[in-house]
């Protein structure tokens, strides 16, 4: 074989060996996106999806089949069962009804005993019925009070659970950095973050922002200095922030920012509002709503720095920009709208 | 006859082995003993000869200090993953030697604390600044011009923008990159994040047209030596004082189609001071990012090369800014 062929040959082996291989890197697609359009012409604010994924997230987001609404006749549970706290405004039939959803949207395998003692439905001696107490409460101060994030649409169990006696996107506290000997200590950047869609970003910037209040804006707000003392690190966590948005909602930077001026609100889109509210939202849920149940979760059930399981944009929206495409199943849920007056603090 | 083709020539530059010319007091005398080396497929692409490397004591120094700060950064990033081997090689190219954190101003802070990135900075940038001098000195003594030494010193003044003086004038070890692959991007992205979009500084805009500029520049030179190599055109240098027909054709075609030409030797000003541009203008750049421009887009707005858009969404309100908003 002359020099001529041999090199020809050693080149397309290495043009193929590209080929096989670069399919093999993790979250390589196949080219085939589907743009929509989210912002005046020319500025590049198109949402773009993979249109290979588009049939599996449509599959994974149906809103599934439920019990219908029944009369508010009859008597009421409250008088009819012991120990109801917060769902005791509503007929026994209504009631029943509700019960019979949770189970389908929380614990479908498990039945009514995932949180009920079958010798005394009455009984909170099982922790996941404490839980699902306060989840319901969760529920109904979502629905009334952040319609600015969920508007009339609202939110049910489904909405997280999905058929999961947990929700399949939780997260919790990272361990704090450690430092192996005299070698740099882990600042919590520089590993693959999942958090982050595989930057080398931090892998947990929800302990500070959905859990903590810390500043995500780190923008200067003026052309010169005058005194903004964000740093390039700060920026690190804020990006990781935003690239979980991104991935938890399946959406462009653009479906809530012209990216040209990140900070600059007037020129947001719309959904940048929403994405606003939905921050604090999730944090209060967090906070008011997740910790304080701490002393209520089982150790198995808690993370390795002993917090209990809690939610971010994923833990909902799974992938699409409004959970289950944007159908309401709180419409047909009013007793999860409104936060029924309770009568006996529970934890 | 032999002719050079577009990718590989079929023209082996082999003479008898050239083993340089003799060198003053104050060298190192190179060693001819051994045999001579030749190989084919550097001859595919260049000159066949390997060799004479010329060490020397600069040369020495500036490979051990680069080998310092290659395994303080290495075994840094080893103890990232616990030592573990196979995690080092999955996650390398996540993996970082991170400066210290910004509470540490421009303190020494403790070794594990950014220490290590203070030691890996100072003897990286030692063993560039040896390889500097060691380029330099070796044009000096072949009696050369130091373009290639004062070339070299553009990418260094980026980087010491970058590692060095930027940070000092911020107050902060932390503004300075990270050594890694992603985690260096990463500061990349977050660096034009964090001061505005890059893009409407002026500096990043030169940097830009210089570096794809040179890209074109390289392109047209590479393209019109091999078209006129047919012509003996490949001989540049007795061709930019003794024009030939490969010099006239040469002018002639792009004096054909764009109307103007440069000569066989002004052509390599335009190719250098393109390609030194680029990290010159984009080391100015980075040096006014957060020193003396705090947001380039709002700075851009200032200056009015910023368009405006009509507003596809109403008016959208910071609601931070709204009376009784969640904090």
């Amino acid at each position: 074989m002359n020099y001529g062929i041999r090199s020809a040959v050693l080149g397309l082996v290495v043009v193929a060996g590209a080929f096989v291989a670069i399919p093999m890197i993790r979250g390589f697609q196949w080219p085939g996106t589907t743009s929509v359009q989210h912002g005046f012409r020319g500025t590049g604010m198109d949402e773009i999806y993979h249109t290979e994924d588009l049939p599996a997230l449509a599959a994974a987001n149906k809103v599934p089949g439920y019990l219908p609404q029944l009369p508010p006749v009859g008597p009421k549970a409250s008088a009819i069962y012991k120990n109801v706290k917060v769902l005791g405004d509503l007929s026994v039939g209504q009631f029943t009804r509700t019960m019979a959803s949770i189970t389908q949207w929380v614990a479908p395998q498990q039945g009514c005993n995932y949180c009920h003692n079958p010798a005394n439905m009455a009984d909170d001696g099982k922790y996941t019925k404490v839980v699902a107490r306060r989840m319901i409460q969760m529920t109904q101060n979502i629905n009334q009070n952040w319609t600015q994030h969920v508007a009339a649409t609202g939110v049910v169990c489904w909405t997280c659970h999905r058929g999961n006696n947990i929700p399949l996107n939780v997260w919790n506290n990272a361990e704090p950095p450690k430092s192996m000997g005299f070698a740099e200590s882990q600042s919590g950047l520089a590993h693959p973050s999942k958090a982050a869609a595989l930057a080398s970003l931090p892998t947990d910037p929800f302990t500070p922002f959905l859990e903590g209040d810390n500043n995500i804006r780190v923008n200067s707000t003026t052309a010169l200095p005058t005194g903004d003392k964000s740093s390039i690190n700060q920026t690190d966590w804020t990006y990781a922030l935003m690239m979980h948005m991104s991935s938890a909602l399946g959406v462009n930077c653009t479906y809530c920012h012209n990216t040209r001026a990140f900070s600059n609100w007037e020129q947001s889109p719309i959904q940048r509002v929403t994405a606003w509210y939905g921050i604090r939202m999730v944090r209060q849920m967090n906070v008011d709503y997740l910790d304080p149940l701490g002393s209520v979760f089982p150790d198995y059930r808690k993370g390795p720095m002993g917090d209990v399981a809690k939610v971010n944009c994923t833990t909902c929206h799974q992938g699409v920009f409004k959970p289950l495409y944007g159908v309401s199943m709180a419409k047909d849920f009013p007793e999860l709208t409104k936060l029924a007056p309770t009568k006996v603090s529970s934890n | 006859m032999s002719e050079y083709l577009n990718i590989f020539t079929r023209v082996q530059v082999r003479g008898p082995y050239e083993p340089g010319i003799p060198l003053g007091r104050g060298n190192w005398s190179r060693s001819t003993a051994g045999k001579p080396l030749f190989e084919y497929w550097f001859g595919k692409l260049g000159d066949a000869q390997i060799g004479p490397i010329y060490l020397g004591g600069l040369g020495v120094a500036s490979i051990v200090c680069f080998c310092i700060a290659f395994e303080v950064i290495g075994l840094n990033m080893w103890a990232s993953v616990n030592w573990d081997p196979v995690q080092f090689i999955r996650q390398l190219p996540w993996l970082a030697l991170e400066p210290p954190a910004p509470a540490y101003g421009l303190h020494f802070p403790p070794l594990n604390q950014g220490g290590w990135w203070l030691v890996a900075g100072f003897f990286l940038t030692a063993s560039i600044l040896l390889w500097w001098v060691r380029i330099y000195r070796r044009a000096v003594q072949l009696g050369l011009g130091t373009h290639t030494a004062w070339a070299f010193a553009a990418p260094i003044w980026l980087y010491l923008v970058l590692g060095f003086f930027r940070p000092l004038l911020m107050g902060s070890w932390s503004e300075a990159v990270p050594f890694g692959i992603f985690p260096h991007l990463d500061w990349t992205a977050s660096f034009s994040l964090r001061y505005g979009n890059l893009f409407y500084n002026p500096f990043h805009m030169l940097s830009i047209v210089f570096l794809y500029g040179s890209a074109v520049i390289f392109a047209m030179h590479g393209a019109t030596i091999l078209a006129v190599s047919r012509f003996g055109g490949e001989r540049e240098i007795e061709q930019s004082v003794d024009r030939g027909t490969a010099a006239e054709r040469a002018g002639l075609i792009w004096r054909w189609t764009m109307g103007f030409n440069a000569t066989f030797e002004s052509f390599h000003r335009w190719g250098y001071w393109f390609a030194i541009l680029c990290p010159i203008t984009g080391g100015i750049g980075i040096l006014l990012t957060g020193t003396v421009v705090d947001n380039w887009y709002l700075w851009g707005v200032k200056h009015h090369i910023a368009a405006s858009y009509p507003a596809l969404w109403g008016t959208v309100v910071d609601p931070a800014t709204l009376v009784g908003a969640p904090k």
